[in-house]
């Protein structure tokens, strides 16, 4: 073994970047078996897990290894042999880490999409070439959509069965094309794939020599994910305020949290919300020391010229550039719950750091996620519903369209009672 | 533009998040300590979460009586370098007290007698959270572990009836006699850990290091030659060069031939093992889904 090996992978960790991903197929589309053969092919296996899953195989009677036993997870899901939550996978190339949001694709699963969703960079979206376009494919194209996943791909899979036809790759592309041009997704992928066998996964494929593109490892390596934060607008929600009360930082109060967007620089010009004062960043902190600059997902501590009493729940922005400051809402919502949403009904709700109660006003429709097509009539809103919602809030929340800031515009509606996450919303305005 | 992070400093940042998350929404939280890298990484990030400001809560160490000496060492001149308070849950003490009753035989083990005192510590605490070091990563029932994990009155977790997790919202709203288990690191490999724990110089106890040990084999796991675990006659004992790849109870945790005496050498070896870190325990071995009933009962 080369004698620098190890100070070559700690180097290399150095410039690792984080990447995460959501998968969503109908069922049978080759999701667990594409999983599987990229964590196998990756060397994420590790072999104890290989064994056991080599075991797992032989005592279900099937022959070989079934990759896709891998990535599955609770005993009810063995028993049923299906995947029923959100599951996180790990694995990392030496260019990047991923993190896996393994989701199921069926429609009374779409709560657990959307959660898979609201994290990720990318989505992967499976395509059965035998089958093509389907509506779960389109229910995951949207839902993608709807929580703003700034990539896609999509992997067209078993093409082994279709005799890796070009035809029936670019029929499914441009079927997938045509309907994603509704949609709210600018940058999309297509790649012809066999998870079974191997082909584009992580290794070129002989057989597809009429396509150009990168193999699928590739593209998850290489696609830009630098810009997927907003760096434009500063929004630093207070998390928690930082007070030593020792003698040698007597008078330290740092106002904690992580950067939801923009830069910040020391000397800045600041407004505070909800007061309206204006201040400077006179430090921005963290245990290794004072740094110049922060932007986001940076968690830090800024320290302010004035002394002015900040709280949990306060955003500090920029003088020239601040969030909608408000108590009336336009959401896209995502249910969760088993009891329906209620008009009229009161629910605490979470935005950043912030906690309030709101009422909802009005369901203004009901969107059906296999067509788009809005409901006006049928607006009873039950568990895995999405619909178009006007609230109003105890007091104001500083926020903006989720379209400009997955973090400033989303927020959480609790059950008053019980406490469960009842629902997830999207600031359209 | 050149305004990003690394990944470890990405996994840093969210775990200082949730860190501070606990520390605004509960009223009395606590961090478990078991001695291990896991732990020691999450004391490491909370001491970066609240600077310059004290840790805002203590550290609780579920004390089977069955840890390596080294481990207890460590955690106490930890524990005095922070400035923090510790609390121990002692399995003896309760063994004594007629509380819990002694596993027998040959794989006698006192794990499970670790949540049960666990629990009973986190109720005389009053605890609202605690924060555990489990990674995602580790076993496949964690796979679909919450960052903030809802335990009801009896510490039970239940699998099918999560709350939903999206964005960076943590819902830990509870109602009375309820809590939380809460994960900050479970974005974390062991890969990251150990390169993390290089990156920041962190101090370990020497039991991850290589050094030579008495030990003995038992169904393909190598076990400290020690008094508190009773030997078949035909298990020999023998000296090896050694280290462990996690630290807990002397009965279950496995050492592992290893000539990594420095952190480079072990995130070499960490870097190519084949092995995952808990396939060294013989308690996760008892049955395909034991993690998962252990979590249930309120196992961490
Ligand atoms: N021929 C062929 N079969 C595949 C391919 N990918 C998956 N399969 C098979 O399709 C079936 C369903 O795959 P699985 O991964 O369990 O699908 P999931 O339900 O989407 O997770 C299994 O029998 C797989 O072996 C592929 O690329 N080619």
């Amino acid at each position: 073994m080369h004698p620098n090996n190890s100070q070559e992978t700690i180097e290399n960790y150095d410039k690792m970047e984080l990447l995460r991903f959501t998968t969503a197929g109908s069922v049978d589309d080759g999701k667990s078996t594409l999983i599987g053969r990229l964590l196998y092919d990756s060397k994420s296996i590790f072999e104890d897990q290989y064994e056991a899953v080599k075991q797992s195989t032989e005592r279900r009677g099937e022959e070989g290894v079934n990759l896709a036993l891998l990535t599955d997870g609770l005993k009810a899901e063995r028993e049923q042999g299906i995947t029923i939550d959100v599951a996180y996978r790990y694995f990392s190339t030496p260019r990047r880490k991923f993190i896996i949001a393994d989701t199921p694709g069926h429609i009374q699963y779409t709560r657990n999409m959307v959660t898979g969703a609201s994290t990720a960079n990318v989505a992967l979206i499976l395509i059965d070439a035998r089958n093509g376009v389907v509506e779960q494919t389109r229910r995951h194209a949207i839902i993608a959509s709807l929580l703003q996943i700034p990539h896609m791909v999509v992997c067209i899979n078993k093409m082994d069965l279709v005799d890796y036809s070009e035809e029936a790759y670019e029929k499914i592309k441009e079927d997938f094309e045509a309907f994603a041009s509704k949609l709210d997704v600018y940058d999309i992928h297509f790649i012809p794939i066999s998870a079974l066998v191997g082909d584009n996964v992580v290794e070129r494929s002989e057989k597809t020599s009429w396509y150009e593109g990168p193999t699928l490892l590739y593209y998850l390596e290489n696609v830009h994910i630098a810009s997927d934060h907003n760096f434009i607008d500063c929004r630093f929600p207070v998390q928690y305020v930082v007070r030593p009360n020792t003698d040698e930082f007597h008078d330290y109060r740092g106002y904690a949290g992580r950067i939801a967007g923009g830069v910040y620089k020391k000397g800045d010009k600041v407004r505070l919300l909800p007061s309206g004062f204006t201040s400077t960043i006179a430090k921005i902190d963290t245990f290794d020391g004072e740094v110049e600059e922060a932007f986001p997902p940076m968690s830090c501590t800024l320290l302010l010229e004035d002394d002015l009493d900040l709280s949990r729940g306060d955003m500090i922005v920029r003088e020239n550039n601040v969030p909608e400051v408000g108590q009336d809402l336009e959401l896209m919502i995502c249910w969760f719950n088993d009891r329906p949403l209620q008009v009229r009904g009161k629910y605490a709700i979470r935005h950043t750091t912030q906690d309030a109660l709101c009422m909802v006003k009005e369901i203004r429709y009901r969107l059906d996620i296999n067509t788009l097509h809005r409901d006006l009539e049928d607006k009873t809103i039950k568990m895995n519903d999405i619909a178009r919602v006007v609230i109003r809030t105890t007091k104001p929340l500083f926020h903006d369209a989720y379209r400009k800031n997955r973090i400033t515009g989303s927020v959480l509606l609790i059950d008053e009672q019980t406490h469960e996450t009842m629902g997830a919303g999207m600031i359209i305005g | 533009m050149n305004y990003h992070l690394n990944h470890l400093k990405e996994l840093e940042s969210e775990s200082i998040y949730v860190l501070r998350e606990v520390a605004a929404q509960f009223e009395n939280p606590v961090l478990m300590f078991s001695g291990g890298k896991d732990s020691i990484l999450m004391v490491h990030l909370a001491q970066k979460a609240f600077y310059p400001a004290r840790i805002p809560f203590p550290l609780l160490h579920i004390d089977t009586g069955h840890n390596f000496p080294e481990t207890i060492e460590f955690r106490d001149s930890l524990v005095e370098r922070l400035g923090a308070r510790l609390i121990v849950g002692s399995v003896q003490d309760a063994i004594d007290q007629g509380k819990l009753v002694e596993e027998k035989g040959f794989n006698a083990s006192r794990n499970g007698l670790q949540t049960a005192v666990l629990l009973e510590s986190l109720e005389n605490g009053k605890f609202d959270a605690a924060l555990g070091g489990a990674r995602r990563d580790e076993e496949k029932a964690r796979a679909k572990e919450r960052f903030f994990s809802h335990r009801d009155e009896f510490g039970q977790w239940d699998p099918k009836n999560q709350r939903p997790e999206l964005w960076n919202l943590f819902n830990g709203k509870k109602n009375y006699g309820e809590h939380f288990r809460v994960f900050p690191i479970s974005n974390w490999t062991e890969l990251d850990v150990w390169m993390y724990l290089a990156y920041e110089k962190v101090e370990l106890p020497s039991l991850y290091y290589a050094h030579k040990r008495n030990v003995f084999e038992r169904e393909g796991t190598l076990l400290a030659e020690t008094p508190v675990i009773q030997r078949r006659p035909d298990e020999k004992v023998i000296e090896k060069m050694v280290r462990c790849r996690t630290i807990g109870d002397m009965t279950c945790t496995g050492v592992w031939e290893s000539e990594a005496d420095t952190l480079e050498k072990i995130i070499q070896e960490v870097a190519t093992t084949r092995m995952t870190e808990r396939g060294g325990r013989t308690d996760d071995k008892r049955s395909e889904t034991s993690m998962e009933d252990r979590k249930k009962k309120g196992y961490f």
